[in-house]
Order: C-alpha cells, then sequence, then structure tokens
C-alpha cells in the first residue's frame, strides 16, 4: 500500500461517495415511498421532511463526478463513455425528481404529476445508480486511454440484481428517516415497511456479496484467501449487529437507532465494495495510480478540500441542526 | 432522420441544448440571489415593509428557477465525461480541479444556506437568516466566478505543459486561474446576469404598475431595476469592448467572424451594420457598413490594417454566420437596454416615473431581452471558438467519447422531450408567479402572512407613496 497523493485522494473520492449515498440515499428513499405514504398530507409531511436538505445532498454526488474528473480523468473519461446509458438516464430521472419539489406546490391540476414525477424520478436514479454500481464491479473494456466496449455492455443479470439492490436499500433508508422525522399514521405506517424493507436488503446484500466473488478470480481471491479472509468473517457480523439494532429499534420505537442501522448497513457494504476493488479504481485495468491526474493537480485540489470540507460538514450539519425534530403538517414556506 | 449525424454533430447539439438551457436558470438566479439579500438587509435596516413583501414574493419565484438550475446543472457536469471523454482525459488535470473548487466552495455554499433561506426565518432569527440569504448570493457568485475561469482557460489557455500522454498538465496555477481572458468575461457575465435580473424584475413592475399604478411594491421593484439598466448598462457595454479587444489579441479570427470580415483590409477596416455571410464563397453579401470604424474601435487609429478571413485556412474559421448574427442581437440588445434605462431616467427626473404608460410597455416587452443577449453572448463566444475546445491546441473533433451515434441520438431526443416538458411547466409557473401581485395572498402565498406573525405590526408602515430606493 502506497500512502501518497492519489491514495488519498482515492480515499475522499471514496468518502464523497459514500456521503452521497446515505445522504442523498434517504431522500430518493422518501422518493421510492412517495406513493405509500398514504393520505396527501402525509406526502406534504414525507416531502417536507428532505425539502430544506435535498439539494446539499445532491451536491455530493456533483462532488464526486466533477471530483473523478479533477483528480482521475482517466477514470472518469473511461467510465462515463461505459456508463453512458445509465447515467443519462439517471441525470434525467434526478431532473424529474428534482423539480417536483418546488412544482408540486405550484399547481393543483398537475399536482398528481409532479408526485409522480417524484417518486418515477427518484425509483429510476436509485436503479440506474445501482445498475452503474454492478456495471463498474463487472468490469470495463479498456484499450489504450478509452473505454472499447459496446453501449450496452453495462446491461448484465448482475447489473441489474445491484439496481435492485441498491433501489431496495434507499427504501429502507427512506422508510427508517421519515420513522425519524414524524409522527402519526406516516410514522406508524413506514415502522411497519422498514422491517420488510430491512428483510429485503439484507437479502439483497447476501446475494450480491455471494455472486461478486464469481464475477472475477481477483475478488474471489481477495475475499477467501488471507488477510481478505479475515474480512469474510468480520463483515457478516458487523452486518449482523447492524440488523439486530434495526430490527429491535424499530421494535422499541427508539426512532434514531434503525436510521443509523441502516446507514451502517451502506457503510459496510460501501467498505466491502472497497476491499473488492482496491487497487483497482476501473477494474479490471486501472489502478488507483494509472487513472490518476499529475501530482500537481492532486495537490492544488487536495489543500482545498482539506480546508472547505471540513467547513461543508460543519454547516450541513448546522442546517440538519436547524431543521431538526419531528416534522409537522403544514410546516413549510409554500 | 438523425442517422445521417456524425457521433460528434450529435454530441455537439446535445452540449449546446443542455448547456443553453442551463444558462439561462444562473443568467436569473444569480442578479436574483443579489438582489434578495439586497432586499433583505434593507428591510431589516429600515422595517419598510414594502421590502420584505417583494422579498417574500421573489424568494418564490427564485426557488423554483433555482431547482430548474440545479437538475440542468448536475446534467453539464457528467456531459464531460459521457460525451466529451477524450476532452475530459486531457484537459481534466487542469480544468478539472477549478470545477471541484466551484463545487466545494460555492455549490455546497449555496445549497446548505438555501434551505435555511427558504424555510428558517423563524427558526434561526433574523441576523442568521440574513447570513444565510447573503451566502446564497456568494455562492452563486462564487459558482459564475469558477466556472468561467474554467470556460476561459479553454478559450485562451495558459500555464500548462503537454505530458507525454498528450495531456494538459498544470504548471502555473494562479495563471491557468486567471487566464487571459477571464477577468473580462468574468465581469461582463456577472453583469449581464444582473441586468438579466433588473429587466426581468422591470418587466413584471411595470406589468404591476399597468395594472395598479399605485401599488407600493410595484413602484421599488421598478424603481430599483430602472437604477440598474442606467447604471450597469453603460459599464457593461464599456466591459464587453473591453473584452472584444482583448479576444483580438487572444482569438482574432473569433472578432474577424464577429466582423464579417472576409477580406483583409491593409488601410482601415469598415464596420459592418448588415450583410450576408457567404462562407462558401468567403463573401459578405449585401454588406452595409462605415468606412474605418471598424479599424477605429478595435486599434484606435482610423487607417489601421485588420487581417480577415482571407489570412485562416478554411478548416480552422468558425462558422461565420452564426456568429456574426448572434453578436448583433446582442449588442442590438445591449443599446436598447441603454435606451430604456435612459429613458426611465429621462421620467424620473420629471417626476413621472410611475405614470408612463408607455414606459411601463416597453419595459414589459424588454422583460426577457437579458436571457436573449446572455444566449447571444455566449453563441458568440462558443462558436467564434470553434473548431476548438481548447483554442488552438485541441480540436472539437479530437475531443469526443468513443460513443456510439445512436446512443447519442436517443440521449439527445430524450434530453429535448424532457427538457422542453419540464423546464416549460417550470417557465409557466414562474410567469404565473410573477402574475401575482406580491403580498395579495393567492395559491401558494403563505411567506408574508406567517412572517407578519414575528413582525411587530407598529413596525409596518405602509408605503405607498414611497420615494422608491
Ligand atoms: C455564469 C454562471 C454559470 C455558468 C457559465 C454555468 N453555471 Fe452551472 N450553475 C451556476 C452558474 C453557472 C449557478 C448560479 O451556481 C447555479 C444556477 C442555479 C443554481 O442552482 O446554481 C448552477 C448550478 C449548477 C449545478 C448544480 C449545483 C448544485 O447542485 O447546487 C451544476 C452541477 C452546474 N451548475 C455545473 C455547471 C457546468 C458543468 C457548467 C458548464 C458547462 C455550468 N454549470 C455553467
Ligand atoms: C453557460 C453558457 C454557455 C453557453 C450558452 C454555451 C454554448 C455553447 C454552444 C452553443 C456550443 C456549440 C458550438 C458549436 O458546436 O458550434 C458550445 C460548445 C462547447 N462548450 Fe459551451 N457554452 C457555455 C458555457 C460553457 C462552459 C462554462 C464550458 C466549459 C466549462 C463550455 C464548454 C464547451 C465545450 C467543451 C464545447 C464543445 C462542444 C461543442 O462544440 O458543442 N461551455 N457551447
Ligand atoms: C453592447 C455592448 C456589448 C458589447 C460590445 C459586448 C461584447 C461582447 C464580446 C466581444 C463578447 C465575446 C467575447 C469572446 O470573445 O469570447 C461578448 C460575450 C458575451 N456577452 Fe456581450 N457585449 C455587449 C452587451 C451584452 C449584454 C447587454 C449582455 C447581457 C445582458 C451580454 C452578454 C454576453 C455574454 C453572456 C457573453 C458570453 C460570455 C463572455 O464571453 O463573456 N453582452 N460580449
Amino acid at each position: 500500500m502506497e500512502f501518497d497523493l492519489a491514495f488519498i485522494w482515492a480515499g475522499l473520492i471514496g468518502f464523497a461517495v459514500l456521503t452521497y449515498v446515505v445522504l442523498d440515499g434517504f431522500d430518493l428513499g422518501v422518493g421510492i415511498l412517495f406513493p405509500l405514504a398514504g393520505s396527501e398530507t402525509d406526502r406534504d409531511t414525507a416531502m417536507n421532511t428532505v425539502a430544506p436538505v435535498w439539494d446539499g445532498n445532491e451536491t455530493w454526488l456533483v462532488l464526486g463526478g466533477g471530483g473523478l474528473f479533477a483528480v482521475f480523468p482517466l477514470a472518469y473519461a473511461v467510465v462515463m463513455p461505459a456508463l453512458y446509458m445509465p447515467v443519462t438516464l439517471m441525470l434525467l430521472a434526478l431532473v424529474f425528481r428534482g423539480v417536483a419539489f418546488e412544482f408540486r406546490w405550484k399547481t393543483q391540476r398537475w399536482k398528481r404529476l409532479w408526485d409522480h414525477a417524484f417518486f418515477g424520478g427518484s425509483l429510476v436514479a436509485a436503479l440506474c445508480q445501482g445498475i452503474a454500481l454492478g456495471a463498474l464491479v463487472q468490469g470495463i473494456k479498456v484499450t489504450g486511454r478509452a473505454y472499447s466496449g459496446g453501449w450496452w455492455d453495462w446491461l448484465t443479470p448482475f447489473s441489474l440484481l445491484t439496481g435492485v439492490a441498491v433501489a431496495t436499500g434507499y427504501a429502507l433508508l427512506g422508510a427508517t428517516w421519515l420513522v425519524l422525522k414524524t409522527e402519526g399514521p406516516l410514522h406508524l405506517g413506514m415502522r411497519r415497511r422498514a422491517w420488510w424493507l430491512g428483510l429485503a436488503t439484507l437479502g439483497f446484500m447476501g446475494l450480491v456479496s455471494l455472486a461478486t466473488p464469481f464475477l472475477e478470480p481477483v475478488y474471489f481471491q481477495r475475499w477467501f484467501n488471507l488477510p481478505g479472509s479475515a474480512f469474510s468473517v468480520v463483515m457478516p457480523v458487523l452486518v449482523l449487529g447492524a440488523a439486530w439494532a434495526l430490527f429491535t429499534g424499530l421494535n422499541d420505537s427508539r426512532d434514531l437507532r434503525p436510521f443509523l442501522a441502516a446507514l451502517s448497513l451502506f457503510v459496510l457494504g460501501f467498505i466491502g465494495i472497497g476491499i473488492s476493488f482496491y487497487p483497482m479504481m476501473v477494474p479490471p485495468s486501472l489502478t488507483i495510480w494509472q487513472a490518476a491526474a499529475p501530482d500537481e493537480s492532486l495537490a492544488f485540489a487536495l489543500v482545498g478540500t482539506l480546508v472547505l470540507v471540513p467547513l461543508i460538514l460543519a454547516y450541513t450539519g448546522y442546517a440538519y441542526w436547524v431543521f431538526r425534530g419531528k416534522v409537522r403538517p403544514g410546516e413549510g414556506y409554500h | 432522420m438523425l442517422d445521417s449525424f456524425s457521433a460528434e454533430t450529435l454530441a455537439r447539439v446535445q452540449f449546446a441544448f443542455t448547456i443553453s438551457f442551463h444558462i439561462i436558470f444562473p443568467a436569473f438566479t444569480i442578479g436574483l440571489a443579489s438582489w434578495l439579500a439586497v432586499l433583505n438587509a434593507f428591510w431589516l435596516r429600515t422595517r419598510d415593509a414594502t421590502y420584505l413583501t417583494l422579498f417574500e414574493h421573489w424568494k418564490k419565484i427564485f426557488a423554483v428557477v433555482f431547482g430548474m438550475g440545479v437538475v440542468s446543472g448536475i446534467v453539464m457536469s457528467y456531459q464531460f465525461g459521457t460525451n466529451w471523454a477524450v476532452f475530459s482525459d486531457k484537459a481534466g488535470p487542469v480544468v478539472g480541479p477549478l470545477m471541484a473548487y466551484e463545487v466545494l466552495s460555492a455549490f455546497f455554499l449555496e445549497a446548505g444556506f438555501l434551505g435555511i433561506m427558504l424555510f428558517g426565518r423563524e427558526r434561526v432569527g433574523a441576523g442568521l437568516h440574513m447570513f444565510a440569504t447573503a451566502m446564497v448570493a456568494i455562492g452563486t457568485l462564487g459558482s459564475a466566478f469558477w466556472i468561467l475561469s474554467v470556460n476561459s482557460w479553454m478559450q485562451t489557455p495558459a500555464g500548462y505543459v503537454i505530458n507525454d500522454v498528450g495531456q494538459f498538465v498544470p504548471e502555473d496555477w494562479w495563471a491557468i486561474v486567471f487566464n487571459p481572458s477571464f477577468p473580462y468575461r468574468l465581469v461582463h457575465m456577472v453583469m449581464a446576469a444582473y441586468l438579466t435580473t433588473a429587466f426581468v424584475v422591470g418587466g413584471v413592475s411595470a406589468l404591476h404598475l399597468l395594472r395598479d399604478r399605485t401599488s407600493a411594491t410595484a413602484r421599488r421593484g421598478f424603481s430599483m431595476a430602472m437604477w440598474m439598466a442606467v447604471i450597469v448598462t453603460p459599464v457593461q457595454i464599456f466591459a464587453g469592448d473591453m473584452h472584444g479587444l482583448n479576444t483580438l489579441e487572444h482569438q482574432p479570427v473569433k472578432v474577424m467572424a464577429m466582423e464579417g470580415h472576409f477580406q483583409s483590409h491593409p488601410d482601415g477596416a469598415p464596420l459592418y451594420l448588415f450583410g450576408i455571410p457567404d462562407q462558401a464563397n468567403q463573401r459578405l453579401n449585401y454588406a452595409i457598413g462605415i468606412p474605418k470604424l471598424s479599424s477605429l474601435i478595435l486599434k484606435h487609429d482610423l487607417n489601421a490594417p485588420l487581417a480577415g478571413l482571407d489570412t485562416v485556412a478554411r478548416e480552422d474559421q468558425p462558422p461565420v454566420a452564426i456568429v456574426f448574427w448572434s453578436f448583433r442581437i446582442m449588442i442590438a440588445i445591449g443599446f436598447a437596454m441603454l435606451g430604456l434605462g435612459l429613458w426611465a431616467l429621462i421620467r424620473r427626473m420629471q417626476g413621472r416615473l410611475y405614470d408612463s404608460g408607455v414606459l411601463h410597455r416597453a419595459a414589459l416587452a424588454m422583460g426577457p431581452a437579458g436571457f436573449v443577449a446572455v444566449l447571444a453572448g455566449w453563441v458568440t463566444t462558443e462558436v467564434g471558438r470553434q473548431p476548438y475546445t481548447v483554442y488552438g491546441l485541441l480540436r472539437t473533433s479530437d475531443s469526443l467519447s468513443p460513443v456510439a451515434a445512436p446512443a447519442v441520438a436517443v440521449s439527445l431526443i430524450a434530453f429535448i422531450v424532457v427538457y422542453f416538458f419540464v423546464f416549460g411547466a417550470g417557465t409557466f409557473y414562474v410567469l404565473r408567479l410573477m402574475g401575482h401581485t406580491p403580498g395579495a395572498g393567492g395559491k401558494g402565498d403563505v411567506g408574508p402572512t406567517r412572517t407578519a406573525g414575528i413582525t411587530p405590526a407598529a413596525q409596518l408602515r405602509p408605503q405607498a407613496f414611497g420615494p422608491g430606493a
């Protein structure tokens, strides 16, 4: 393991993507569960729990993409054409769900339409992100400095599996978030759903974990030979711990615990992928060091990042603090 | 039908289409964010409720437009990779970090404080709410700073070396960020955004004045907008002129296209007001020009020689007709804005700013002028830089992703359908909001009534006949 600028940046990009996944994960999840939110008032409330923060959450996606462009331009240049269809579809889906936050309050006639846009956009975006992840794990064909596969290579049973898995996981995050942020029938309904979504998420995590080692011999060796095989023991234990926290939290109505447990599941899944990947940036051909920009770029971007990211975390935290507590029907500026 | 187009053409159309939609929103939100901060500051200072009513009213419009700006912007940040992968690989080490700084220093700031600005007045108190409003405004300006630095570097590259795999490698970050055309482009664009906002606010206020001349909010809005028009437009024209001189120095071919100079003029070039560029025959047909004026403007000398496109190989020329016309549209709008500003100034001095129906109609008609000028300006800049993405160094045709034409065609159609549908609906909602009388209630107008709850009634002094700002 080399501890240099490229390595630090791989960690930082990983951090940005993970932050994106857990933050936007829950607000996409709220969108996915939107039709299940029951009455009109409950739907308004559900949306208002994320309205003040969704934009900040989505900015982590821009940082993930922009950061990749900045510090691993070759990876960005190879991955984006390879994932052309899922990425484009995701962007279009994000357009629909993003504008729904404002549009659905501006019209009576088309309110239902923007409700659907919010739900459909969230679901499709989640599926596409999962598919993109699966396609990346499967590996991307590179010749020279360019993608050399076709425009449908991303579509495989495995990528569809990861797509559904991520969407289910986001729905779990959304359900536990609503358990935390709401009261009454909405809260109770989501508590029930979080149970089922928790089971489904665990099931999908299991399936994906079983399938991954067989995609690439490298992954197999990583997980079933020392020292990697140590993780093969530790990770499932940690996952079970998080699952225990999730279900007991739901049963004892400790409203924060299920949300934190669901977040931990995502963090663990993410670490699992990291273990499979390292030291690849774009499996199977580009390592972190091959994909990295020259040191001048890495150093320049790092200075600002080290100053600004803590600041961003601080004021983002502050914004969450301002809007803490349960959201009651009728709150919002509309 | 799209089969006959190459992946390159399709990718260019897609980029041009998505960025043209995107820029419409920042052009408005940059100006509006600053104006909202000013309104809120004036409200806190003077406790004149007109400011608060205006703030709460335009805040809702801002939120809708900002939302559209965000979603169309996220598309942009991924388009470099999907459609321009070779460009991304080669220019990424230089422009990537600048865009990363944009995200870190600007986008997070906007997004982080937007929620507080929109929803948080009661929760955080007046002081912090003011702070959040200012941060949103600063964020939009910061984002303009970085993205224009990126774009300017692509126009006038500096501070780099090229490594053995053909990547641009940064050598001097200061020279990269403050590349030769950046200061001009930044100033010109930020003022363009302010003018765009001013004319929208002016047009909407004029509409309300036509309905009710005594409306305090319409008067205040109109007055503020017309001050902006008369003060900022001359500065903008001056800045545009400086910008043009800078372009002449660094991208002379673009200026030849803007001016329609197919021929070189060894002793004084004319300023063509009209003409039909015929690039195939390298001629400007039906030209009407003022002799020697172009040399005077560009070289400050009536007889200075100016080279023409006859000195440039055909494959290195940009499409002249587009550049020629878009440039003239921008200039025409610039002078029309100046005219309206001066007219309003005269009426103001006569004390008739609020009861000149003709002026109000003209202001209403000019409401969207800023958007047209911004688009025309960008088309001049971007088409004029062709056939390069990094000027003189990397051709557009060499910047492309290895993606099959059908993939680009399908996504292009999807973008066109979705954008027209979604942003069409958004524009409709924005126009409807603009049609509402500020503070009059109406759908979605709970803002002012709720804020009135924390405002001691005694402090609200109605200002039906205020002198304006
Ligand atoms: C002169 C200003 C300007 C220009 C030329 C551009 N933008 Fe922009 N952009 C903004 C000014 C802006 C802004 C004012 O900061 C926006 C507009 C509305 C908004 O929400 O923020 C924004 C939003 C915005 C967002 C969403 C930010 C968020 O999540 O909050 C992204 C990712 C981009 N832009 C990316 C781009 C890219 C890749 C561009 C070039 C190809 C681009 N913008 C041109
Ligand atoms: C925001 C206002 C902008 C507008 C309205 C705009 C408009 C355009 C247009 C019309 C073209 C097509 C030119 C042609 O193909 O003949 C173009 C090309 C291009 N622009 Fe911009 N642009 C803007 C900003 C930017 C920025 C900020 C960047 C970079 C950071 C950028 C990067 C590019 C690239 C890479 C191309 C080449 C692809 C192509 O030729 O279509 N543009 N732009
Ligand atoms: C009448 C006076 C004006 C002059 C002389 C002028 C001059 C110019 C020039 C020379 C360019 C091209 C820069 C390049 O070479 O790339 C430009 C671009 C541009 N103009 Fe203007 N302009 C004027 C008015 C306006 C107005 C009124 C607006 C908007 C409200 C505007 C908005 C823009 C924009 C957005 C661009 C593209 C960005 C840039 O390159 O700065 N201009 N202008």
